[in-house]
Order: C-alpha cells, then structure tokens, then sequence
C-alpha cells in the first residue's frame, strides 16, 4: 500500500502548483512507531513529508467540516464514505474537494501489536504483507492480517466510493465476512447480562470524548453532554452518566456510521466503543437495506420518510 | 536517612502488615492489558513490573469526580438549601510503586492548590493523608524525558521512601519522617550498611539515567518573549491535526484543572468537582456567551503555554510537565510535547518577517 506515495506526492504536488486546491490534507510521519499525524500542505514543496503506509487510521473527513478552502484529500475507503456523509450533510461541498482516492488493505492495530510484541518497540515496517517490528536486539514478523485493526478485518469497502483521481490500483474486496458475530453475541444475552457487559466495558472510560472528537460524524456546535442549560447529563463519573453519553452518542450515529473505527482507535483505554454503533449498522441493514456514505444521491433512512418503512417494532 | 533492605520473599507480608493502618494503592493490571491504580484487597499484590500506570496517580489525591458539598432543596427540612461539606474521613493511605516522575508532579501541582492566598482543602488534605512510596526506574521507555524535565529514573522529590528493584531484594531508601512510619508499620527494619547510596545504589542510578534516550530543551523558555511566543506562525500547523479531547491533560500528572457542577437528584444534591481541561471549549466558555479560546489553534496553544511558558515565568521552578511521556503515547493524533518544547525553545523572533503595512 505503500507504494501509492509516490502517486499522491505527484498529485498533491500538481494540485498545488497549479492552484486547484489551497490545501492538501494527508499524513505525515509522527515521532512514534506506527504513528502518522494528519497534516496539510500549502505549497507544493510541504508534500515532500506526506507519507502512506498502514498507520493511516486516522479518519480526515473529520478535517474537512465547515472548512471554506478548496481542498485535496487523501481519502481510504471509510474516508470516502464520511466524505459522502459529509457532503450529504452539508459540512461541505463536492466544488470543494479533489479526492485523491486511495484503495486500502487495511489499518494496522498499534495496540494488538504493541501486545503480541511484547517489550518496548522501536520501530516498525512494512514488506507487502508483513509487519515487521522491531525492539532492543529482537525482531518480529507478522502476517498483516493478523493484526488488523478490528473494523478493517471485516470491512467491505475498501475502495473509495467516491474520488477525483486515484493513487493507487483498486483492491479486490473481501467477500464472506461476517460483520455482526459480536453484535449477534450481545444481542443474544438476557438484559441483565447485556446491562453487565455494558456497564463493564465501560468502567474504565475517562469521559475525555476522543472517542466522539475522533468522529467525523460528531460535529455538533455544542454536544448534547456539554451543554448547560439545561443539563441532560451530570458530568462526573457516576456510571449512569458515562453510560448515557455513550448509548446516546452511538444513536446519534444510526445509520450514518462507516465502521471508520477512528473512534475506536482514539480511546486512550481501549474501549470498543464500536460495538455500540456496529449494533445500529447492523439495524439499518436489516431493516432499511442501507449502508452509510456510499452514494451521493440516495437520502440516508433516518432523514426521510417512506411509506413501506418497517414498522413492526410499534407494538 | 537510612536505607533498608528489604527480601523480596517478606515483601508481600509486609504490604499485609500495611494493610492494617493504611489504605494500600498500587499498580493493577486491568483486563484491557494496562495499569491503574487500585486499592489493594487484602492479599492482593501491587504489579511492580508494570513500566508505568495508563494514568497518573493524580487521582489518589484530586479524584476525576469529587462531591464538595450535598445539599436539600425540600422546604420541609430545616437545613434546606444550605451547603454541608462532604465528610471525607481522610483515612492514612499509601501508594506503592510510584515513579519518580508522577511523585515529582505533585509537588508541581501543590504550587497551585497551596499558595499563600488559598489553601485548596480537598487536595490538601488527601496530600496529607497520603505516604508515597516511590520505585526507581531501572528501565526507562523510550518516551521518558524526565532527566530534562527536572527529575529523573531515580529522583526522590515529594517520596516517602525509594524503593530500588536490586533483583533478590528492595533497597529502601526512607527519605521522610511518613516513610520511616510507613516502613516501622511494614516491620521493614534490617538496616543496609553496605548499599549506601554512594556504591551499588549509585551505579544503577546512573546506569538507569544513561538508558534515558528522548530528551527536550528549556533553556531559552525564559527568555523568549511571551506575546512573541503566543504570537508565533507555528500554531497552526502544530493545532492542526489535535482534537481537542483532551487525554494529554487527563492523563497528565501534573494538570490540574477542575470545573464545579451541582448535580441535583429530584429534591437533594452534590456540588461536584470535576477534571475538565484547557482542550475543551466550554472550559473558557463565559456566561454572556462570549468564549475567549473560541478555536481550537487557541486551546492548543494555552496547554503548551501554560505547561512550557507562562508556569515557567511564573514560579521559576521549572515547566510544568515531568517528562513521563503518558500525552506522547496517549494522543490519538501524534502530537509530541518534545517537539513543541523544541520549537518554543528554540523560537527566534528576530527571525519573525512582520508584514509591510
Ligand atoms: S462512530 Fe466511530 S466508526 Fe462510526 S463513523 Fe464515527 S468514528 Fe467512525
Ligand atoms: S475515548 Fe474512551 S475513555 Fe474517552 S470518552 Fe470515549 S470511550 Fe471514554
Ligand atoms: S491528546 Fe492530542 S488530540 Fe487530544 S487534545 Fe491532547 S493534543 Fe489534542
Ligand atoms: S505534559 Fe505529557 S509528558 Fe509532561 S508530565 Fe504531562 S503527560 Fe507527562
Ligand atoms: S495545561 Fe491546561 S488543563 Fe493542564 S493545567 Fe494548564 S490549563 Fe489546566
């Protein structure tokens, strides 16, 4: 995946020598392994630090909302679906952009790696399929299928759905991939165990919002948690609260969320947050047949009003 | 004072001994792979090989979530709508396993909850009630600049007692009057001659300090001017990718913001007191509507301003940040409080092109 680099440097670098767009946002190398920082290029000369490689995570449709430039961006294939969503929702327009489209193999998750290495790492590389990890006097490869982030080992969507040009060869998508084994699991319990799972995968949470700040989707001038006046959440760590932020936030995502896993990714304690919004996929799936971002012309279920809408949940 | 050897096979029985006059915290491995700090259960061991804790032991002394005060609004009660203090029992409490870096944090962030004019009682009395024992780092990461931060793998500031992994045994070095409490309540005793600081204990100190590989410089900090500083074309780029969560203060040692909330329940309720952080923007958000650090380039900014200049200026005790690296791992985003330092550090406004009007 790497190799499409060179292909976004050429295109970035043209874009703003020739004054198509004012910026270019993409990734430059961070002072971590497996870290990338979202960046921006002005002129020409600053893509010189864009890099590609499977630390990219970091969803950039979240860089876009209400930004008044003309703007190139290097979108993967959950990128390109928040594009959608975002144009949709008008955070911005399509005259805007020149999506550089990226087909994608797949993220890596620092955190899986960090756990199967074992001691500090130093440094980490790619070689087409393998991650190649390397600490004090050790060294260890791992298929990068193996250590995919979670939301990448079962997307379906890896190419863009939406571009202006494309730095790289489109990728044959994965077929069989069963989306829903853990929903499915959750689903099946009786409410006291569900209300136990829950209320245990969120003890740990912090309540610092990385998760929500890290949405492309969460872009409210002011967040239903953060509001004053009135208050519809207490701000402590009392359960209740860290719970309704959570399931709220998640409903707030109902059929708009791409499985991005950004949200995932950022959540400074490994919460699987995703869960929650994986659940409400799987429901617009099931019952309206929609998948988010993946069309401009196609309102998503929740905005509009249809006559045969399912309607046997109103007992 | 004195240092104590303590056998790594008496170790645990000792902690059960602490058990009794103390309430015991230390580093617990949750089942999500990282540490925090846990009141220990009876029998249960502190993690020492933890490298170090997801978050800092801030919170043993200023909790997340905090009720100052609770209150009735129930006209039928004869204290309505009076404020009573909580009660908060200060029981002793000790924490084991600290690192040199979290134990020196506190005594940062004591310069803003003790100053002549407030004496902030909630922080201070946990503080008081508390006995940190501290263990040295002998294997630093790779993201530890405390030794260009004010500390270091073996700094003793604000501990109670060091302890030193020395493999078969703990040297204990007891460095305050709560320490040799805490080691007598312990029953840790056996006086070392032999390991004084000056031989075994001083080579792994310094070899411990030779493994620090990141480091950042301060030296200019002072001097370069502040509206310069503020002023300076790199905020943008450094703002940027940040979004806003606010997990480098959170999980930061030495920040100490906190915001005041009544959380009422129909007819009764708490005034709480909460984290909150420069990152986010209701933190600076006025009544009138109005909110001062109305971008995020202004929020970013404060939080490097305020731990790496105007702290600096102000107390002359260094900046505000140990060197632990938590804001350097935990941002979602990349961004690295060495590289900013650098920056800031080595900012040259001479070198500043003002535009021609
Ligand atoms: S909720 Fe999470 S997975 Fe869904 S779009 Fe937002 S960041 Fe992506
Ligand atoms: S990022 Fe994680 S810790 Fe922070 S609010 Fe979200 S789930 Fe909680
Ligand atoms: S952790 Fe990073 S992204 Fe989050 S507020 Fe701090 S600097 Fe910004
Ligand atoms: S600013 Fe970062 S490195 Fe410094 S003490 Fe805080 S969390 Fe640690
Ligand atoms: S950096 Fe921000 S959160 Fe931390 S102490 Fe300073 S103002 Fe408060």
């Amino acid at each position: 995946m790497s190799e499409c680099i060179d292909r976004i440097k050429e295109i970035s670098e043209r874009l703003l020598a020739d004054g198509k767009v004012d910026m270019v946002i993409g990734f430059r190398k961070g002072t971590l392994p497996m870290m990338n920082e979202p960046c921006f290029a002005r002129r020409a000369a600053d893509t010189v630090h864009l890099v590609w490689d499977s630390n990219c995570g970091i969803n950039l449709a979240n860089y876009l909302t209400d930004r008044k430039e003309k703007i190139g961006i290097i979108a993967k294939g959950c990128d390109s679906r928040n594009i959608v969503t975002h144009i949709i929702e008008n955070k911005i327009k399509r005259e805007q952009l020149y999506i550089i489209g990226i087909p994608c193999r797949g993220m890596v998750d620092k955190r899986r790696i960090a756990d199967r290495f074992g001691g500090e790492i130093e440094d980490v590389f790619e070689e087409t399929d393998t991650v190649i990890v390397k600490g004090e006097g050790t060294e260890k490869r791992f298929p990068k299928t193996d250590v995919l982030q979670e939301n990448c080992r079962i997307c379906i969507h890896r190419n863009p759905v939406i571009y202006d040009e494309l730095a790289g060869d489109l990728v044959e998508e994965q077929a069989d991939v069963d989306r829903y084994e853990d929903i499915r699991k959750i689903e099946s319990m009786p409410p006291s165990e569900k209300k136990d799972f829950f209320s245990n995968l969120l003890s740990t949470c912090i309540r610092c919002y990385a998760c929500r700040n890290a949405c492309p989707l969460c872009y409210c001038p002011t967040c239903f948690v953060d509001e004053s006046r009135p208050q519809w959440v207490g701000k402590g760590q009392d359960p209740v609260d860290v719970e309704t932020f959570h399931f709220l936030k998640a409903y707030h995502c109902a059929g708009r969320c791409t499985d991005c896993g950004a949200c995932e990714r950022a959540c400074p304690v490994g919460i699987k947050v995703r869960l929650f919004t994986k659940k409400l996929e799987k429901d617009c799936l099931e019952l309206f047949n929609w998948e988010a971002g993946l069309s401009l012309d196609d309102r998503p279920p929740l905005d509009v009003y249809r006559p045969d809408d399912p309607d046997n949940f109103i007992k | 004072m004195k240092i104590i050897k303590i056998d790594k096979k008496t170790w645990a029985d000792g902690l059960e001994r602490l058990k009794n006059q103390y309430r015991v915290y230390g580093p617990v491995k949750e089942d999500q792979g990282f540490h925090t700090y846990q009141p220990l259960q009876d029998g249960q061991q502190p993690d020492l090989n933890c490298l170090n804790t997801r978050l800092s032991p801030k919170a043993i002394v200023h909790p997340q979530s905090h009720p100052m005060f609770e209150y009735s609004l129930d006209e039928k009660q004869a204290d309505h709508h009076i404020m009573k203090p909580v009660e908060a029992g200060e029981i002793s409490r000790a924490v084991v396993g600290v690192r040199p870096c979290d134990a020196k944090a506190f005594q940062l962030v004591k310069l803003n909850f003790d100053t002549p004019e407030y004496k902030d009682p909630y922080w201070l009395n946990a503080y008081a009630a508390t006995t940190f024992v501290g263990l040295a780092c002998n294997d630093p990461c790779s993201t530890c600049f405390c030794t260009t931060s004010g500390c270091g793998p073996f700094h003793e500031e604000e501990l109670d007692i060091l302890l030193i992994d020395m493999g078969e045994e703990y040297a204990a070095n007891i460095l305050t009057e709560k320490g040799a409490h805490l080691a007598g309540a312990a029953g840790w005793n056996a006086v070392e001659e032999e390991m004084g600081m000056d031989g075994r204990l001083a080579d792994q100190k310094q070899a411990a300090e030779a493994k620090i590989r990141s480091f950042v410089k301060t030296d200019r900090l002072r001097e370069v001017e502040t509206t310069a500083l503020y002023e300076a074309p790199f905020w943008e780029e450094i703002a940027f990718s940040c979004i806003n969560c606010g997990t480098c203060t959170y999980a930061c040692p030495t920040c100490w913001c906190f915001d005041i909330q009544d959380e009422t329940h129909g007819q009764s309720g708490k005034r709480m007191r909460n984290w909150d952080s420069c990152m986010y923007p209701l933190f600076t958000l006025h009544g009138s509507g109005h909110n001062p650090r109305s971008t995020k380039i202004h929020r970013v900014r404060q939080r490097f301003m305020h731990k790496l200049k105007y702290f600096v200026d102000k107390y002359d005790a260094g900046i505000q940040c140990v060197g632990c690296g938590r804001c350097v791992r935990l941002c979602p985003v990349n961004i690295d409080i060495r590289k900013v330092c650098g920056l800031m550090n080595s900012y040259d406004t001479s070198a500043c092109v003002c535009p021609t009007p």
